[in-house]
């Protein structure tokens, strides 16, 4: 993994193999206090505690075409070794809140990498789920929840790869914007 | 906390891009499209996946090609990861291995527009985890 948006996409496939219909991606960059915290909360099937506290084992999957899973194994990793750590939610018919901490300056952290693409392949793979970007950069935020886009757009609107490079466009843009200000 | 809505955004976004864009056109005729699933599990993110993706997503926007990509779970091929599924319509799925950018370009002129084969099938023993549960 190079960049931190490749674990976000890896791990929003937890929550669609879960059954997800909403996926809620919050990415809060703080560099005045020193914290970058990305949390995936979805509204899927949810796991037991049991399933949970074996979860950072990378001999653990609820998969049967395997037998190893290393999505949350390695997000733990390189958290940990950022100075940070991951912490799990979950609640059987509920879903799972996966929210990882990092040291912001740590020299171990991997850069965030391309967000607004990582979003826009969920999104565009994903056409008839919703999913929500709440970006916050010190303190301010920036929102974009696709369930707005099909409301303006149509309901067919995300399977239009078009509008959603345009949607990947704009959050770059507000994303650098914020960045800058 | 400033917060920056992005309504008004995608309003004027619609106004720009004009009502002349039919967002049904591929919904309609699903089965007459292929479509090609990019093997997105870690295994195949930590390979290179993103790029293949990328590749494919942005050749069909501008060409429009009839084809919808997606993605999938890990199939088990972790080794010949990046891969992706094609199932060209009313044909079985094909499945390639070791696909990076160029190989994606070659498998979309080659074999999704035209059905031609090319290089680096993995064999046809394999089962989508949908079948397998």
């Amino acid at each position: 993994m190079n960049d931190l948006s490749m674990h976000i996409l890896d791990i929003i496939q937890n929550s669609i193999s879960a059954g997800a219909t909403r996926v809620i991606l919050t990415v809060d960059e703080n560099p005045a206090s020193d914290r970058l915290v990305i949390s995936i909360t979805d509204n899927g099937k949810g796991m037991t505690p049991d399933q949970v506290r074996r979860l950072a084992d990378p001999f653990f999957t609820s998969r049967t075409t395997r037998r190893v899973g290393m999505g949350i194994p390695l997000l733990v990793q390189t958290a940990q070794q950022s100075g940070g750590d991951v912490s799990i939610e979950s609640e059987p018919g509920k879903g799972t809140s996966v929210t990882a901490f990092f040291g912001y300056s740590n020299i171990d952290r991997p850069p965030l990498g391309d967000l607004a693409n990582a979003f826009a392949l969920t999104v565009s793979s994903n056409p008839d789920m919703d999913f929500v970007l709440v970006y916050r950069y010190n303190g301010q935020e920036y929102v974009l929840d696709t369930s707005d886009v099909r409301e303006i757009f149509g309901d067919g609107a995300l399977r239009n790869l078009t509008i959603v490079k345009n949607i990947e466009e704009m959050l770059k843009e507000n994303i650098a914007g914020m960045r800058n200000s | 906390m400033s917060k920056i809505k992005s309504l008004d955004e995608l309003r004027q976004m619609k106004a720009r891009l004009g009502n002349e864009m039919d967002i049904r056109e591929k919904s309609n005729n699903p089965d007459k499209l292929v479509q090609i699933r990019v093997a997105m599990a870690t295994c195949g993110i930590a390979a290179g996946a993103r790029t293949v993706m990328n590749a494919i997503v942005d050749r069909v926007e501008k060409d429009k090609l009839p084809v919808i990509v997606t993605q999938g779970g890990c199939m088990g091929y972790c080794y010949a990861e990046p891969t992706i599924e094609v199932r060209r319509p009313g044909e079985e799925p094909v499945v390639f291995g070791y696909v990076n950018k160029d190989k994606a370009t070659e498998i979309i002129d080659k074999y999704v527009l035209h059905g031609e084969l090319v290089d680096g099938i993995l064999p046809v023993n394999y089962q989508t985890i949908q079948e397998k549960i």
